[in-house]
């Protein structure tokens, strides 16, 4: 993108203003698909969650329903928004920003095909779990600053859930990481050209599946929801658009956490087995096929399962997940050693 | 043995993919969904929905005023006030029925000793405001002239069992 367009407006701007030009493009390709996908992301589950319960779904605005989430977007902008008289006022403004632009941000590093990304840096994996980590200031924030009894337990309980499930989820990524060699998502994409880390490391990626569910608060992991307990948590007092920005940084997250799970375990752009009528098809739309078959599990989940119990969710946590995750790495690097099969330091 | 067993069906999932297995094949299932607004349930010849004044086939209004069922009315919605007409024979000058009081008991209905208030197979009568829930003679009768066939049918259906 760069070397496309640098010859046409850098003797006008200088080098400085055509990164800044060029970056603002990228991030606009990347983010207005990412929000198209999002709205119509919230359509799906409605549809998916309607057929599973013999329902149909949204059908009546538009053919299909296929304008339903623009009719709730309108609804969500001219809705009025409500500050409680206790809450902190700045906090509570800045809590479902920080919430979404940290769903859109990790997207600056994910590969959408060979060398498509926004910042191809060498720590991708590592950037991407940090911005999910921070992900939890903002449901912290929330449940503070609202000042409700509700929030403050949603919020309590999301960081205690998100806490512990990203040091499972941490073990499970460097298990991955054995196996590349490198922290940069494209060479993450890229050692799976043979074979996808869903078939040797099979196990690790349904743990890493279920703890992606909670990571992104969806059920049967969502306590910190919690409707029937807790009104719906961490957000019970916002309304309108900062509800709105909360609801898209969530479904945000779920795509991104997706994309994350394509690109570490389901080979990223790779169409399957390198073989002739899949090469035809271009990487991103493998890409996003891909990410449409795990967001369909995340539905399907949701359909299928009742919400844990805050104590089950810890238990499985800490007791199940975390000693199996650090088994199965000190295998792999085992299997790794003893075959000498590890990869060459790029 | 048991212990492997159970730990072997644990460890593979085996319930959580026979519960997901089973949403999957419900997703395929024909929907059990009535599209309302352009499809409706079957309604029952004693369905009791919005109430009507029925006529005599001549044009003549059957109520005459008898009171019965304001005296039976648990909710007490039902006003009546009554005075002999011009010919002599004794009619309504008020009937009002406040359906906001309503429960939609019936037992006007079953008072009735000549079959003029009836509660018909209507139920999609809301209103955008309170005061057009407070009927009165003139909208009953009209509700009667509206639905008269379906409101004789009915009757005939239910007669056996009466």
């Amino acid at each position: 993108m760069h070397a496309f367009l640098a010859p046409y407006i850098e003797p006008y701007l200088g080098a400085y203003l055509t990164t800044l030009i060029v970056v603002g493009i990228q991030a606009l390709l990347i983010v207005v698909p990412v929000l198209i996908f999002m709205a119509y992301l919230t359509y799906a589950e409605r549809k998916v969650l309607g057929a599973m319960q013999r329902r149909v779904g949204p059908n009546v605005v538009g053919p299909f329903g296929l304008f339903q989430p623009f009719a709730d977007a309108i609804k969500m902008l001219t809705k009025e928004t409500v500050i409680p008289a206790g809450a902190s006022k700045f906090l509570f403004i800045l809590a479902p920003m920080l919430t979404f632009s940290l769903a859109v941000i990790g997207w600056a590093v994910i590969p959408v095909n060979d060398g498509w990304s926004i910042a191809n840096i060498n720590v991708g994996v590592l950037y991407l779990f940090a911005v999910s980590s921070l992900g939890v200031y903002g449901v912290i924030i929330a449940g503070w600053a609202s000042n409700s009894k509700y929030a403050f337990l949603g919020a309590l309980r999301s960081a205690a859930q998100m806490v512990s499930y990203e040091v499972s989820m941490g073990f499970i990524i460097v298990t991955v990481l054995l196996c590349v060699g490198s922290l940069n998502l494209n060479d993450v994409v890229l050692a799976q050209k043979h074979i996808w880390f869903c078939i040797p490391l099979f196990p690790l990626m349904v743990i890493y599946f279920i703890s992606v569910l909670a990571e992104t608060n969806r059920s049967p992991f969502d306590i910190p929801e919690g409707e029937s307990e807790i009104v719906a948590g961490f957000f019970v007092e916002y309304s309108s658009m900062s509800f709105a920005l909360f609801f898209l940084g969530e479904y945000t997250n779920m795509i991104l956490m997706s994309g994350l799970t394509t690109i570490l375990f389901l080979g990223g752009w790779l169409p399957p087995f390198g073989i002739e009528p899949f090469t035809w098809i271009p990487g991103p739309i493998w890409f996003i096929a891909k990410i449409c078959f795990v967001l369909f599990f995340f539905l399907w989940t949701r359909a299928t399962f009742p919400r844990y119990r805050y104590d089950q969710l810890m238990r499985l946590g800490w007791k199940v997940f975390l000693p199996f995750s650090l088994v199965y790495l000190v295998l792999v690097a085992g299997v790794l050693m003893v075959m000498g099969w590890l990869p060459h330091v790029v | 043995m048991a212990f492997l067993d159970r730990t072997a069906r644990s460890l593979l999932l085996s319930e959580l993919v026979s519960g997901m297995w089973l949403t999957l094949s419900y997703m395929f299932k024909p929907k059990a969904t009535l599209n309302y607004p352009y499809e409706k349930g079957p309604i029952s010849p004693r369905f009791k929905g919005e109430h009507a004044l029925r006529r005599y086939p001549n044009g003549e209004e059957r109520c005459i005023a008898c009171k019965l069922c304001e005296a039976v009315c648990p909710a007490q919605a039902i006003t009546i006030e009554a005075e002999p007409r011009d010919d002599g024979s004794r009619r309504t000058s008020r009937y009002d029925i406040d359906m906001t009081k309503c429960i939609y008991c019936g037992l006007c209905e079953e008072a009735c000793p000549v079959d003029a208030i009836v509660e018909g197979p209507n139920f999609e009568f809301s209103t955008e405001t309170r005061e057009e829930l407070m009927y009165n003679k003139d909208k009953l009768l009209s509700n009667g002239d509206r639905w008269e066939p379906e409101l004789a049918r009915r009757l005939e259906l239910d007669a056996p069992y009466r």
